[in-house]
């Protein structure tokens, strides 16, 4: 009897424990994803960020409507079907981009942000295999950020032009 | 007895005189040689780079590096890093990202020094119609050259050396002028290259390349940075072939195609490692090696990142 008292509180104060340090664990491999790699900053246009500059006190609308600012971005948008700006974007606090479960993350660590749905992508970038390394193959790489080759609401890579093919046998003079 | 007689049939030369002669001739070639240059004779006898010690390399270094300076009128650095112990280079290209824009070939070319004209290329892009049996490479086509890339119902795949672990050009070389080196890079020694190209013949992937004349290159567009095996200027005459960029990655950087790419396909790595890309690649990728039916036991596996 007694020991099953006891067992009671013990299971019960590691149950608690879990629940305090899981968070954290997870914050510090967060990090630890961002400390591991360099990454350069977001391609804001210049003069454009912190949102907040101008939209601080603006009233908040979250409806799908034709825009004053950024209409560019609303006609040109091919992400998602039906995709709105408050799918990434943060009405509170435009200075973060939030995620699906309402928690906020900075547009440095965006990155999280595709991850959600792009889970395969975000792991096989983690490991440097998705995108472009440069630095040292055995000392520090510099990662990029996905939306540095990626342009968040248009995605796809855009075809460029090849450069000029090799001389023929025949045109060698 | 005369020294030689004339006969109906010629002239008779009897073999002491031969001798005797030929020994004034060789002496007489010498002479001017003499007064020109000291470089000239230690060129003569320098050995294969891979049997000389220490300080044998850094007075051939040394006498490059005066040679290059004379005729290019640039300062050239020659360097002859070392493999790093415990590394096994490996290189990964993900053949799902390849658009075939040919920016690795022309970054190779600035990188490593390769001839402009005549043309010398070391990354060949091959383009494949999608569905097609592709492996098919004679009938592969080189010399595409649409308005953008990538395109339609086309796929590429870049082909370089492969970096043998069981190199058949090493062993095709009558003069031993190209072995690999314990990191893996199968390199020349452009010195000891006398040009018989059977090293040509001999590679199943058309990674080797041959001077047909004295390189031409502007001197201001050399890069100076080189490696006794790497990217140091050639002679007309004499193979060339893809080092891994070896004056780059053996100081830890990665080669000039790796970060040219700029759809992040080409991945580069210790293949010791189990921490790096490559191994990730091959561990977690499809992947497949070019004719590995010919037992070349190629390193460079290319994969595809999309459809595991």
């Amino acid at each position: 009897m007694t020991k099953k008292l006891k067992a009671g509180p013990v299971l019960y104060l590691i149950l608690l424990a879990a629940i305090i340090v899981l968070p954290v664990i997870a914050r510090a491999e967060d990090d630890d994803i961002s400390n591991k790699f360099f990454v350069p900053p977001p391609p804001f246009s210049p003069g454009i960020f912190p949102c907040s500059q101008c939209h601080r006190g603006m009233p908040v609308n979250k409806h799908p409507r034709k825009l004053q600012m950024h209409q560019e971005i609303a006609d040109n948008f091919k992400h998602m079907p039906g995709g709105w700006c408050f799918d990434c974007h943060n009405p509170d606090n435009r200075d973060k981009l939030r995620l699906a479960n309402g928690k906020l993350v900075s547009f440095k660590k965006s990155y999280i942000l595709c991850g959600q749905c792009h889970g395969v992508v975000l792991r096989d970038w983690k490991v440097g295999l998705h995108g472009k390394r440069t630095g040292m193959w055995n000392g520090k790489k510099e990662y990029r950020l996905c939306v540095n080759c990626h342009w968040p609401h248009n995605p796809p890579f855009k075809a460029i032009k090849p450069l000029p093919p090799p001389v023929r046998p025949a045109d060698i003079k | 007895m005369g020294k030689f007689t004339k006969k109906k049939d010629g002239i008779h030369l009897d073999r002491r005189s031969f001798l005797k002669g030929a020994a004034l001739g060789v002496a007489g070639i010498a002479l001017p040689l003499h007064k020109a240059d000291a470089s000239v004779w230690e060129a003569f006898f320098q050995k294969r780079f891979i049997e000389m010690n220490d300080a044998e390399k850094k007075q051939v270094l040394a006498r490059l590096e005066r040679e290059y300076e004379e005729k290019y009128k640039i300062a050239i650095k020659v360097g002859d890093e070392k493999a790093i112990p415990g590394v096994l280079f490996g290189y990964g290209l993900d053949l799902s990202r390849c658009i075939g824009c040919r920016r690795c070939v022309y970054a190779c070319v600035e990188e490593n020094n390769q001839s402009k004209d005549p043309q010398i290329q070391w990354i060949s892009v091959l383009r494949f119609k999608k569905g097609e049996k592709w492996v098919d490479l004679e009938n592969s086509d080189r010399y595409y050259n649409p308005e953008l890339v990538p395109e339609e119902g086309y796929f590429t795949m870049p082909v370089q050396c492969q970096q043998c672990e069981n190199p058949p050009c090493v062993r095709a070389c009558p003069t031993q002028a190209t072995w690999k080196e314990p990191d893996g890079i199968v390199v020349v020694d452009y010195n000891w290259c006398i040009g018989c190209r059977y090293c040509m013949a001999a590679c199943p992937y058309g990674a080797r390349h041959f001077n047909w004349a004295e390189p031409g290159r502007k001197p201001e567009e050399l890069n100076p940075e080189t490696h006794y095996l790497g990217n140091r200027p050639r002679y007309k005459g004499v193979v060339e072939k893809c080092t891994f960029c070896i004056q780059r990655t053996r100081k830890g950087l990665y080669p000039a195609c790796v970060e040219a790419c700029p759809v992040g396909a080409r991945k580069f790595g210790n293949l010791l490692d189990p921490n790096s890309e490559i191994r990730y690649a091959i561990e977690h990728k499809r992947v497949f090696r070019l004719k590995e039916d010919l037992n070349t036991n190629p390193k460079f596996y290319y994969f595809f990142a999309y459809g595991t």
